[in-house]
């Protein structure tokens, strides 16, 4: 699955985006920040704080019981500071 | 439907005129322009970069824009953002309404800033002498969008 990263969740992640293969029990959003938070410290920087990350399915945005069934893009990033 | 992302500057003097050239059914024209600030949401600032999630930034604009034409009867309607390195006075962000009577033209724009801010996928880096930092979003901003 494609993850892409935006912002300071960018930065600490260390890259934009990644190619990553997601275990079959990892159902929805916040299962996916759970698992992505064992495979390193930079994840664990980067979702320390994790009810404050947004994510968006296919370029759409959900809440963190989002089912990632199907999904083909996931990205997380900040609240956004636009306008 | 218009929407549009763009690094260099816009008009929004040129903008209206060419929405509003050989028209006769706008009555109201509203248009909003934001721009960048010496005294950023960090501080003194010598320039913001605002980085978007390109793609996503132009299609949640165009849910915004759909949303506020099926709740007032606009006749047209733009939004311009721009991304990348600004400076202070730099334009950053044009919305404009176009209806019959003012209020529709009023309120979608006014709409269309408050939902921008809080969904469209941009984030601000503010440049200062102390180095970089990213702006925060406020409080304030989810709670002018709910009012919706």
């Amino acid at each position: 699955m494609k993850l892409r990263y935006f912002a300071w969740v960018r930065e600490r992640v260390g890259r934009g985006e990644e190619e990553r293969d997601i275990p079959p029990d990892v159902g929805s959003i916040a299962d996916l920040v759970a698992f992505l938070k064992t495979q390193g410290e930079e994840y664990e920087a980067a979702f320390e704080n994790e009810r404050v990350v947004r994510a968006a399915i296919d370029r759409i945005h959900v809440k963190p019981n989002a089912s990632i069934l199907g999904a083909q893009e996931i990205a997380f990033f900040p609240p956004m500071t636009g306008g | 439907m218009a929407v549009r992302l763009q690094s260099e500057p816009f008009d929004a003097g040129a903008e209206i005129a060419r929405l509003t050239k050989g028209r006769t059914d706008v009555g109201a024209v509203v248009s909003f322009t934001g721009l960048c600030r010496a005294d950023g949401e960090t501080g003194a600032i010598s320039a913001m970069t605002l980085e978007h999630f390109p793609g996503m930034a132009e299609e949640e604009l165009g849910r915004l824009e759909t949303q506020a034409r099926e709740r007032w009867p606009l006749l047209d309607c733009l939004i311009v953002h721009r991304y990348g390195r600004l400076v202070p006075g730099d334009p950053i962000v044009l919305v404009i309404a176009l209806s019959g009577h003012r209020q529709a033209a009023f309120e979608a724009a006014n709409f269309l800033m408050d939902y921008l801010k809080t969904s469209a996928p941009f984030w601000k880096n503010e440049e200062s002498e102390s180095g970089s930092q990213w702006v925060s979003a406020k409080v304030e901003d989810d709670q002018r969008r709910n009012l919706w």
